[in-house]
Formats: structure tokens, C-alpha cells, sequence
């Protein structure tokens, strides 16, 4: 997870480390002075519940995150400043960034914490109040802080800097920016269907990956979720072997004691599989960044079909244009032979139509610059995705086998307990 | 109770000399005989049995005992003036056959063989001679070692680790089913198991024989067992009917576990110091072809009059030892319905996880295919997740072919023994209506007690003693049998963790060296 680019930043400050830990970094473009993670330190403290009037006057509660930043430089330098803080609700997170994405359309934008909980395995919570969702939201908060703040094009965004360091006044700041209407018109342009007649190779092959990548994870976290209230069932279910031993030491003679221990080691058996789901959830939120990582992917991919889009569109025009021009000239000795407009008009129409050739020409240029920019950084930004994104996942899977790991051993302790109670019947 | 039974032993030991001379005179059969049996005894049937307590009852009016042949040498001693079987050798001590037989063979029987061989049925090779209340010098050495494995009695509790039929004795019959044979025939198809046997008794011609049975040649012989002595609990057999379009009667596994449970049947019976040498198992262990209407027919005859004269009395009170004994009986039976029930929830939701577990781990294969970095640690994940599911059909097999079927089969050993108790109930109450008939007629035209009454109290006696020692008996074997059974499903759980984690572990491994690898290449 990011938290480790957050240790890394605090250990060294040496720009030239390439061969950091977390892959983010070492594929870093550092061109722009370091990232905003290795001159501050960021973390999401705590939460608390407030209540207050919403936007309708109606009476609500909500949770609100507190935003804790420590300058690097003080801390190296051995003061040990207390942190400046604020308090953000998960609607300001969602600010952030909805204004990242419309600012960086070409950048794979870290996702949020789930809004909702979702594939939820039955026993746990679908509350938004309740208190674990709300520390796994915390850590996903906190998480894509990190992500944002070391990423060598995002850090840099003032916006951001702002949000971690200015309590109000900091959504109106954003909102002046008027992202808003981008957002709308890109928003609309993006749920229309269109089709690209060059579409750029790779990052087509990126959408449908990010297609897949987003298939794949759904499917995991819903099959993990099956499974997950499969294997409470078999936990809990050994409880029962906990009472009726109990009930049957109570008319044995020698067996008594070893049926009674071993009753309670099967009540710990059952009991112990809470600890083992809760443990797995975490490996389940890293499931669902990727998850939610992978529909940024594939905004990315679209955002460049829709400049693609837009660029063709503008060619077309402008080529239609210039046929309209070699069109008026033919027009223009037809007239000559039959009189058709007076030379006034015909000069003013020429005009019109070359100065629109000309803006169709700049814009061309403008849209072809635009897409090739964006299919530049985009790509760039794409293989750094990549490669943390391997290196995130393998780590979650290396976790998950440590888990399992645990749980076996777990099982085999308190089955060898047990069996220690009947060898002593 | 240890010590109870060894007191207990006193309560029959009369009987037993009796018991002996008398079945000399009698057919040479081996059924329980009812030991006419001193005043004092007849007392102590009265009562509840409990212990001796040193109580004395003269012989009363009314209670004549007119025991045949001289009984009443033993009848008038004082109780307490009568030594324990456990003390000095100078008592009387007829012994039971088992102790003829190892005076002929120089071993000397087990412990448990003792208590339980002194019922008044195990007479089939019996000391002709022996006349009762005469001491009877045995000469041999081996009576020694018998008094002295006699005092063991109570001790024998931490043997039974090494030997799993709780007998600690050593054994000389030595019994296997095994060898599963499908036999396909025009009337029928039917399942053999070659039954072998192995023993140093002088009961068998050879010391080797091997047959192949039937399941019908099993139930056979419980019937003839249990027609032979009533008195004593026979092991249960694996249930008879399966239903046909349920189960699969020649699946491996049904074939397997049934095989078990007769093998575990037929050490049991074996295992019995008085079944064992029922001439039914003797004909079962080594006769060619199992004629099944010659020869034995004679014996159940003799059995039925035990099981049908008591019929028709109605039992007073139960003595209390008994009771405890019947409602031990239906707890019991209780809880290992409920263990029966919830095991099978557990096998029930282990089946529905392993379905979940096997979609699970092809998700993460299917997705290993889009993958290039991660194509190998996702199909580590696919991998392990397989092994995983292996492992947990192992256990779940386990649990279905090993632990219940044995579970089930001690609820139908608590049948048996509910049945037992219950023909004693009826053996019970059939004499004290008799005797209360009888002493009502004596009373009136001073009629004697009949010789039938105190038949039924020796009975009584007999079936009392023969229980009491094979209920103890039948508690060793129940608490080997349960440490072994759930020493076993922890074990079954345990292998399964076991195999999994060596998955994971060997996963991380792989996934580790990768992640180094993937280091140094980008360092360079």
C-alpha cells in the first residue's frame, strides 16, 4: 500500500533513490522538485461524529476525518512540531477529487474508500455508522492522501495543498476554479456513445484491460464474500459441540473433565473465525482500489477517445470546410457565367470562410497537440499504474497467504488442545 | 464402581459352585442356568443390589430354601464370614472356565476375564466334579496368578492405551474381516469378507482359518448370540437395510465402512470372555460352508425359555444401580444424537464452502490469464486454494466414513443395552410375582416354596451379575472407543490445517523470491 512510500519519504530525502521499495517512486518523473510526500508528512488521525444542518436545513449526521500534516524538514531537523490538522467530511474528499480528475483527465486518479459498503459477507455491517466501516474509511482516506500527495504529477496541485492546509474556505477556492462546467460538458460527452476511426492502439488495449481488471476483482470480492459466509457457518457451528460436550461430561465419570476443556476449545474454535473475517477485510479493500482504480484506467482510456473524438471531428470539419472553399471558387466562375451573387457578398463569404479555415486549422493543430499530449502522459502515467499496481497486488496476495497461514495455524492449536482434552478422557 | 463390581463378584460366587454342579447334570449347552442360591443370597435379591453391606439375613420363615444337592453349606454361612474372592485362597473359589482352561494351558486369564467369566453362563467347559462349597484345591500355578490378576481388577484402566478393546488381557483369538468381494449370481449380487482367525485355544482344531462371509451370516450369528445369552449385550451390526435408491449398497465407501463396523462387531464378540467361546461364533470363525439348521438348533431352544417365560410380569421397582444404568442409557443416547446432528450440519456446511472455495479459486485463475506479472503469484493463490479444497474433501470423507458411521453404531449398542435391561426387568419380575404367589400359597395351605422360585431367583442373580460386568466392561470399551473416535477427528481436522498451510507457505516462498527477483531487475 502507499503507507510504505509515506515511511520511505520520512527515511531518506535523497532525490537520486531510485530503487525504492514502492515502485511508485523509482518510476517517478521527479522533474517538477520532489513530491509533496517528502516535505510533508500526512496522515488521517481520527474520525468523529458530528451533527449539523445539510444544505435543505434538515437536521443530519455525518462523519468527519481529521487531516493531520507535520512539515518534513522540522522533523529532521529534530523539532518535533505537533501537527497542524483539520477536519474533512467525505464529501470534501470527493471534491478533491472529482476536481483531480477534470484537472489531470490524462493521470490514473487514486480512488476513494467505497462510498457504500459493498460485498458485504453477511455478519458484517452495511452501515455507514458503523464503527469498523468507518476505520477501514479512515484507512482508505489516509491511503489516498499518500497516493495523491507521492505522485509526481498530482503532488504538485495546489488544490491539494490547499485542502491538507486550509480548514475553510478551501471548497469555494475549488469551485472558483470553475472545474465544474468542465466536468459537466466532459461528463455528458463521455456517456455518449462514439466511435474513433484511428483509435491509438495501446491505449485501446489499456481500456480493455481496465475492463477486465475491473471484471476480475468484482468477481473476486463477490466470491469472496460467498466464501467468507460459508466458512462462518462451519466455524459456528462447532460451537455446538462446545454445549452438548459440556452436557455430556456432566454423567461422565473419567471422561467428564476432558469432554468439558475440550467443549471449550471448540467454543474457541467457533469463536475465532470473527477475528479471521475481520482480518480479511482488509485484503478485501485492497480489492476494491484496484477495483475502483481500474474504472480511473479506463476514464483515462475514454478521455482520450473523446479528444481522439473531438479531433476527428474537427478535421472532418475542417475538411469540409476547405471542400466548401474549392466548391465557392467553382461556384465562384458559375456566378461569373450567369450572375449569380453580387461580388460584395461573394467577397465576405470568401472571407468568413477563410478565417474559419483558419481557426478550423488551429484548432486542428490545437485538438492534435491535446490528444498526442494526452496520450503521451497518459501513457506514462499508465506504466507507473502498472507497475504499482503489480507490485501493490502482489504484496495483497503475499498478505493473504499469511493470513490463510495464520488461520491454519490457528485451527491446528486449537485441534491439538482439543485433542490433548480427549487423550485425557 | 470398581470397587462395587469386585463386591459384586461375592454376591454370585455362590451361585457359581452351584451353578457349575448343576449344569454337570444338566445338557452340556451353554445357556445361562438358573443357580439355586442360599437364603442369604435370596435376601440380597430382594433388595436393591447394592454392594454387600455385610448384612445377614437368617434364614427366615417362609424362606425355605431347600436348594438341591446340598446347597445349604454355603447357605448358612454368615455373609461376613465368607471371605472375599479377593483375599486369601483358602475360599472356595470355583473357577470359571477361563481358569480350567488356563490351569490345562499354563496362562493365566486377564484381569476383567475374572469378574466376568464367573457368570453363571460361561459353563461350556466346565470342571466336572466340582461340588459346591467343597474347597477345591486348585494345584495348578496358575491359580495364583489368578487371585493375583484379580486383585488388578480395578487398576486396569491406564492399559487400555495400548489395548483398544480395553480387555488388557492377553489375547488368544485373534479376529479380521477384510478382503471386500463382489459375487455376482443369477439370483442375487451379494458382498463377501474374507473373515480370518488366528487363536491358541483348544476350542478350534487349527490355530488358522479363513472364510468368507456374508453380511446375513453376521446377523446370523448376533441372533444366535443374543438367543444364547440373553444375559449378556451383544455388540451391535451396521444397519441391515439401506435404502436402495439412496445409497449405493456396493460403492466403495458403503462397502468400506460396512466392513469396519462388522470387523469392529466381530473384535468385540471375540473380545467377550464369555461370547467368545459361544460354540455360534466357533461355527461362524471356521465352518466351511455355514449351515445354518443343523446342529445349533438345539441351543436356542434352550435360550427362548428364558426370553419367553418372563413374560407377563410386571416389575415393581428397578433397583437403583439399574435405574442409573437406564437413564445413563437414554442421556447417552441423546447426546450422541445430537453429536450425530450437528456433525452432519458441519459436513453440510463444509460441502456448500467447498463449492464456494472451488468457484473462488477459479476467479483468481481466470484473472491470471490477463495478467503478466501477476500471472504467477494469482495462479499460486488458484493453486493453493485447489490444495485447500482437496484437503477439506479429505476430512469431510473422513467424517462421514469414519466418525459417524461409529457414532451410529453406539446408539444401537445403547439399544442393545436398553434391551438387556429390560429382559432383566422381566427376569426380575418374574420372580417376585412368582415368589410372592408362592409365599401367599404357603401361607394359606403351608405349601413349600418351589424349586421354580428359587430358579427364578438364581436367574435373577445370574442376569444381575453377567450385566453388571459387561456394563463395566462395555464403559471401558465405551470411553476407549470415544477417546479413539474423537482423538480421530482432531486429528482429521489438524491433517487438514496441516496441508493447507504448507500450501500457503510454500506460495509465499515462491511469491518472496519473486518479489527479490523483481528488485534486482529494476536496480539494474
Amino acid at each position: 500500500m502507499a503507507e510504505d512510500v509515506k515511511e520511505e519519504s520520512v527515511a531518506s530525502n535523497d532525490e537520486s533513490d531510485q530503487a525504492a521499495s514502492d515502485g511508485s517512486l523509482s518510476n517517478t518523473m521527479l522533474t517538477e522538485g520532489s513530491c509533496l510526500l517528502r516535505r510533508m508528512e500526512i496522515c488521517v488521525a481520527e474520525a468523529e461524529k458530528r451533527s449539523g444542518k445539510n444544505a435543505v436545513s434538515m437536521q443530519e449526521t455525518y462523519t468527519v476525518y481529521l487531516v493531520e500534516t507535520r512539515p518534513i524538514d522540522a522533523i529532521a531537523e529534530g523539532h518535533n512540531p505537533p501537527p497542524d490538522s483539520l477536519w474533512r467530511r467525505y464529501s470534501e474528499f470527493e471534491l478533491l477529487r472529482n476536481y483531480l480528475i477534470v484537472t489531470y483527465p490524462y493521470i490514473v486518479v487514486p480512488p476513494l474508500p467505497e462510498k457504500r459498503a459493498e460485498f458485504v459477507w453477511h455478519k458484517l455491517s452495511a452501515d455507514n455508522m458503523d464503527p469498523d466501516f468507518v476505520e477501514r474509511r479512515r484507512i482508505g482516506l489516509e491511503n489516498f492522501l499518500l497516493r495523491v500527495a507521492s505522485h509526481p504529477v498530482l503532488s504538485n496541485n495546489e488544490m491539494l495543498y490547499h485542502f491538507l492546509t486550509k480548514e475553510h474556505g478551501w471548497k469555494e477556492m475549488v469551485y472558483e476554479t470553475g472545474f465544474q462546467t468542465k466536468a459537466d460538458s466532459r461528463l455528458r460527452a463521455l456517456s455518449a456513445t462514439f466511435r474513433v476511426r484511428s483509435p491509438h492502439k495501446r491505449l485501446v488495449e489499456m481500456k480493455h484491460y481496465s475492463d477486465g481488471l475491473q471484471s476480475h476483482t468484482s468477481q473476486l470480492l463477490r466470491a469472496r464474500t460467498r466464501v467468507a459466509d460459508r466458512l462462518y457457518a462451519v466455524y459456528k457451528v462447532h460451537g455446538n459441540y462446545g454445549r452438548v460436550f459440556s452436557e455430556w461430561s456432566a454423567i461422565e465419570k473419567e471422561m467428564g473433565d476432558g469432554l468439558q476443556s475440550a467443549g471449550h476449545h471448540m467454543d474457541a474454535y467457533a469463536a475465532s473465525v470473527d477475528d479471521i473475517l475481520e482480518e480479511e477485510e482488509h485484503y478485501a479493500d485492497q480489492l476494491k482500489e484496484y477495483l475502483s482504480y481500474a474504472e480511473a484506467l479506463r476514464a483515462v482510456c475514454r478521455k482520450h477517445e473523446l479528444s481522439q473524438f473531438e479531433l476527428e471531428m474537427a478535421s472532418q470539419d475542417l475538411i469540409s470546410k476547405k471542400q466548401q472553399l474549392r466548391t465557392f471558387s467553382l461556384k465562384g466562375m458559375t456566378n461569373k457565367l450567369f450572375g449569380q451573387e453580387a461580388p460584395e457578398q461573394r467577397e465576405a463569404k470568401l472571407n468568413l470562410l477563410e478565417e474559419l479555415i483558419a481557426e478550423g486549422e488551429e484548432t486542428v493543430k490545437e485538438k492534435t497537440a491535446e490528444c498526442d499530449e494526452h496520450a503521451e502522459k497518459a501513457w506514462a502515467d499508465i506504466v507507473r499504474f502498472k507497475d504499482q499496481k503489480d507490485k501493490d497486488l502482489q504484496e495483497a496476495l503475499i498478505n493473504y497467504a499469511l493470513m490463510q497461514i495464520s488461520m491454519c495455524k490457528k485451527g491446528i492449536q486449537v485441534w491439538n488442545n482439543a485433542k490433548e482434552c480427549f487423550l485425557k478422557m | 464402581m470398581c470397587c462395587s463390581s469386585a463386591l459384586s463378584l461375592n454376591s454370585f460366587m455362590f451361585g457359581l459352585d452351584t451353578a457349575v454342579v448343576n449344569i454337570s447334570s444338566e445338557e452340556e449347552v451353554e445357556v445361562e442356568k438358573p443357580s439355586p442360591l442360599s437364603a442369604q443370597t435370596h435376601r440380597a435379591a430382594r433388595q436393591p443390589l447394592s454392594p454387600i453391606t455385610g448384612h445377614v439375613f437368617p434364614p427366615s420363615a417362609g424362606m425355605s430354601v431347600g436348594a438341591p444337592r446340598g446347597l445349604a453349606s454355603s447357605g448358612q454361612k454368615l455373609i461376613t464370614e465368607i471371605l472375599h474372592p479377593l483375599s486369601a485362597a483358602e475360599e472356595p473359589l470355583s473357577p470359571g472356565h477361563d481358569v480350567t482352561i488356563s490351569a490345562e494351558k499354563d496362562k493365566p486369564p486377564g484381569k476383567n476375564a475374572t469378574v466376568t467369566s464367573l457368570s453363571c453362563s460361561s459353563v461350556s467347559q466346565q470342571e466336572p466334579g466340582l461340588t459346591n462349597g467343597t474347597p477345591l484345591e486348585i494345584s495348578s500355578p496358575a491359580s495364583a496368578s489368578v487371585l493375583i490378576s484379580r486383585l488388578q481388577l480395578d487398576c486396569e484402566l491406564e492399559a487400555d492405551a495400548h489395548d483398544p478393546f480395553g480387555s488388557g488381557e492377553p489375547r488368544d483369538l485373534f479376529v479380521t474381516v477384510d478382503d471386500p468381494k463382489k459375487h455376482v449370481s443369477t439370483m442375487e449380487t451379494y458382498i463377501t469378507y474374507r473373515v480370518s482367525t488366528k487363536t491358541t485355544r483348544i476350542e478350534f482344531d487349527l490355530p488358522e482359518y479363513s472364510v468368507r462371509r456374508r453380511y446375513q451370516d453376521f446377523d446370523w450369528l448376533r441372533i444366535k448370540l443374543e438367543d444364547s445369552q440373553p444375559t449378556h449385550l451383544v455388540p451391535p451390526l451396521p444397519e441391515k437395510f439401506v435404502m436402495k435408491g439412496v445409497v449405493d449398497r456396493f460403492s466403495e465407501e458403503f462397502v468400506d465402512t460396512r466392513m469396519k463396523a462388522l470387523d469392529k462387531f466381530l473384535k468385540r464378540v471375540a473380545d467377550h470372555p464369555v461370547l467368545s467361546f459361544n460354540p455360534h461364533l466357533n461355527a461362524f470363525l471356521t465352518a466351511k460352508d455355514l449351515n445354518k439348521r443343523q446342529g445349533l438348533a438345539l441351543l436356542t431352544k434352550v435360550g427362548e425359555s428364558v426370553k419367553n417365560v418372563a413374560g407377563g410380569y410386571k416389575l415393581r421397582a428397578r433397583p437403583a444401580e439399574f435405574c442409573a444404568m437406564g437413564e445413563y442409557l437414554d442421556t447417552f443416547s441423546q447426546k450422541l444424537g445430537t453429536i450425530d446432528r450437528i456433525s452432519q450440519r458441519i459436513l453440510r456446511e463444509q460441502s456448500e464452502y467447498l463449492t464456494e472455495l472451488r468457484e473462488y479459486g477459479t476467479v483468481y485463475s481466470a484473472w491470471a490469464a490477463s495478467e503478466e506479472q501477476l500471472q504467477r503469484p494469482l495462479e499460486g493463490v488458484a493453486g493453493c486454494v485447489t490444495t485447500s479444497c482437496g484437503a477439506l474433501e479429505d476430512l469431510s470423507d473422513n467424517m462421514s466414513q469414519d466418525f459417524l458411521p461409529v457414532l451410529r453404531e453406539y446408539v444401537l449398542y445403547i439399544e442393545s443395552m436398553k434391551n438387556v435391561l429390560r429382559k432383566r426387568d422381566q427376569v426380575q419380575a418374574e420372580y417376585e410375582g412368582r415368589l410372592e404367589a408362592a409365599v401367599l400359597r404357603k401361607q394359606e395351605d403351608r405349601t413349600p416354596i418351589p424349586v421354580e422360585v428359587e430358579k427364578c431367583q438364581d436367574k435373577v442373580e445370574c442376569f444381575n451379575a453377567d450385566l453388571k460386568a459387561d456394563w463395566e466392561r462395555w464403559q471401558r470399551n465405551k470411553r476407549q472407543d470415544f477417546k479413539q473416535l474423537l482423538t480421530g477427528m482432531a486429528d482429521k481436522n489438524i491433517n487438514y490445517y496441516e496441508k493447507s498451510q504448507a500450501a500457503w507457505e510454500s506460495l509465499i516462498t515462491l511469491l518472496q523470491e519473486k518479489q527479490t527477483e523483481d528488485k534486482t531487475s529494476d536496480t539494474n
